[in-house]
């Protein structure tokens, strides 16, 4: 165990906690609300980690949906971990064997892979369990705070908090948005067609509205917008 | 159906596409549409689940879409997401705090 990797993990995790604490707060009103108990939103939290295949997961729980639904929700939603687990994949120190890379990939998340991401150089397995574990524990204990407050607050106030988690993803979509016009589109065309099935189509369960407005929509700006050869991961001096 | 299972079958999938690439796959994909396509997935998944779903959010379309142009505004503007996530909920509040009054 090299002591120093583990704390500079354990340290570039303290704001992706902070982050978590709040917004799992707001899953977990959202789990509560629908129909979770706080330890059945805790263990969503903890072996997901994940925050809008968490969010549909319990929508289909909700619904009382197929396990195909969950399957393929969960595989279309989080299915951008592949590609920042590829890409990390090539990031990783020489002592990465099997069951370290077994360990990490619990924990690659938009935050924690963009974190690792940006590191000059290689990285080593301590520093990734530093910030897994930090980013874990803001994950679950928000949860749980959120979960629980969920029965405890006015209902006033854990309604307004409904809307937290969709205000992050509004918060992750807009500046890219603003930045390409190829990723408004996306986004466009993926809310107009979400809205439309959501209008006329209202027998297509949520869970699948999501992933065919969002299959159809990327597929039609990888055709019409395709991007360049997504860039290696840059070959640095090693941490 | 248990809970259970669908916690469990929900975490299963979760982890096989974050473990698969990370010890099997070695090599970039080559193939330009793929590398596009995922690129505009994450945007377009977090777009679908967002619109319309959000003006039920709070439970009240008024209320709700308060929260929404708010949050829209302030992402637009580059708030951090912790910021934009807390102001879309106070602004809900405060505008199911105002139609009481009335």
């Amino acid at each position: 165990m090299k002591l120093s990797h583990f704390v500079k993990g354990l340290k570039h995790g303290i704001p992706i906690f902070l982050g978590y604490l709040s917004v799992s707060f707001g899953f977990g009103i959202l789990a509560v609300k629908s129909g979770l108990s706080v330890t059945e939103a805790a263990a969503v939290s903890l072996f997901n980690l994940t925050s809008a295949g968490q969010a549909a997961g319990v929508g289909i729980i909700a619904a009382g949906g197929s396990l195909a639904e969950m399957v393929l929700s969960q595989l279309i939603i989080n299915l951008r971990y592949s590609l920042m687990s590829l890409s990390l994949s090539q990031k990783l120190d020489k002592s990465f064997n099997l069951p370290r890379r077994l360990l990490v990939s619990y924990g690659i998340t938009d935050e924690i892979f963009i974190m690792a991401a940006v590191q000059p150089g290689r990285i080593t397995p301590w520093y990734m369990y530093g910030i897994i574990l930090v980013s874990t524990v803001g994950w679950v204990l928000g949860t749980v705070l959120g979960a629980a407050a969920g029965t405890v607050l006015p209902a006033a106030v854990s309604d307004a908090l409904g809307i937290m988690l969709y205000g992050m993803f509004i918060a992750i979509i807009i500046p890219p948005a603003k930045k390409e016009k190829s990723v408004l589109a996306g986004v466009l065309l993926a809310a107009g067609a979400s809205a439309v099935l959501y209008c006329f189509a209202p027998f297509i369960s949520s869970g699948f509205a999501v992933i065919i407005c969002a299959v159809a929509a990327a597929a039609v700006c990888a055709a019409f917008f395709p991007k360049e050869t997504a860039d290696t991961v840059k070959d640095g001096e090693g941490t | 159906m248990s809970i259970v299972i669908y916690i469990a079958v929900m975490a299963g999938v979760t982890y096989l596409i974050r473990m698969i690439p990370l010890t099997l796959v070695r090599r970039q994909i080559k193939s330009r549409f793929i590398n596009s396509f995922l690129y505009y997935i994450p945007y377009t998944v977090l777009s679908a689940m967002t619109f319309p779903a959000i003006f039920n959010s709070t439970g009240d379309i008024i209320t709700s879409s308060v929260g929404t142009v708010t949050a829209l505004i302030l992402a637009y503007v580059g708030m951090p997401l912790i910021v934009v996530a807390l102001a879309a909920a106070g602004s809900a509040y405060l505008a199911g705090f105002i139609i009481t009054l009335f």
